[in-house]
């Protein structure tokens, strides 16, 4: 496990603030990623090009990272079942639910929204139980 | 101009993720692995970011929120709703089980498609794929609500 790094973690979220800031300030759009993305695949949808262009800053991101000079790391990953099995539920809960971690958790939060402080704490809540249970009780 | 503003900010929020380590999925998982606390290995770094992201957010918004209108967009998209339901409530317990079997949300699993990772392209694939299945199942429900003879 990489050793905790709190001005890192400091620096990075404010960016993720400062983006999200931007975004309304600018376009007036929440910088919902679920939202983002769902909108942008789904074939009903309308008004692609700025979540288009906003999906492609997401994914160069990585690399301008890794152009500076610092190493990019592949992320740990379960098998293929699990990873599937995780992707849907991620895909399919954040479209019920209206949001996921940014849109909630960052957006919604930051506007003492009472539905995504309650569906904040409810993922929250789910996602530690699932830890506890494959880290602990498998 | 728009589209561009578009690109800069999801490029600043995949610097956010990346700098801040919420792409690595172990890190993500050592902070939901609440039972480490006991024994000293528990990850606060998920702590940190959010209360970061959310001391420039909370100031940010309170500024959008006064100014008559985006600077380049006719009408901000602010969300109306504030009931919590039961498909708020059922989507974010799902998300939160997919959250916890891998540590990726949305934002960092597409940032994460930089790094080519198989498991990861394949992650997104199911992620879009759920998203796809949800809208099909809620147009139909709403088909079926609206053909309702009774209502």
């Amino acid at each position: 496990m990489a050793p905790f790094d709190p001005v890192s973690a400091a620096i990075g979220g404010a960016l993720i603030g400062l983006a999200a800031t931007l975004l309304m300030l600018l376009t007036g759009r929440i910088a919902g990623i679920s939202g983002i993305l769902g909108d942008l695949v789904d074939l009903a949808g309308g008004d692609r090009t700025w979540r288009l262009a906003f999906v492609v800053g997401l994914i160069a991101a990585p690399l301008v990272f890794a152009a500076t000079g610092n190493t990019l790391r592949v992320p740990a990953m379960p098998g293929w079942a699990i990873a599937v099995t995780a992707g849907l539920l991620v895909g399919f809960g954040t479209r019920l639910g209206s949001g996921c971690t940014s849109g909630h958790g960052i957006c919604g939060v930051a506007r003492l929204s009472p539905r995504s402080i309650a569906a904040t704490l409810t993922f929250m809540i789910v996602a530690m139980l699932v830890v506890a249970i494959t880290r602990h009780a498998m | 101009m728009r589209i561009f503003a578009a690109f800069l900010c999801g490029l600043i929020f995949g610097l956010g993720l990346v700098i801040s380590g919420m792409t690595d999925t172990m890190r993500v998982l050592g902070f939901l692995d609440v039972l480490a606390i006991p024994k000293g290995m528990w990850d606060p770094t998920l702590v940190i970011v959010m209360v970061a992201a959310l001391a420039v957010s909370l100031p940010g918004f309170l500024l959008a929120r006064r100014r008559p209108r985006p600077l380049l967009a006719d009408a901000a998209a602010w969300p109306t709703r504030t009931d919590i339901d039961p498909p708020l409530l059922a989507g974010a317990a799902l998300f939160g089980a997919g959250w916890g079997l891998v540590g990726l949300c949305p934002g960092p699993a597409i940032a994460n498609l930089a790094t080519l990772s198989p498991a990861v392209i394949l992650f997104v694939a199911a992620m879009i794929a759920g998203m796809a299945a949800h809208d099909v199942w809620r147009r139909g429900a709403a088909k079926r609500v609206l053909f309702a003879p009774d209502g």
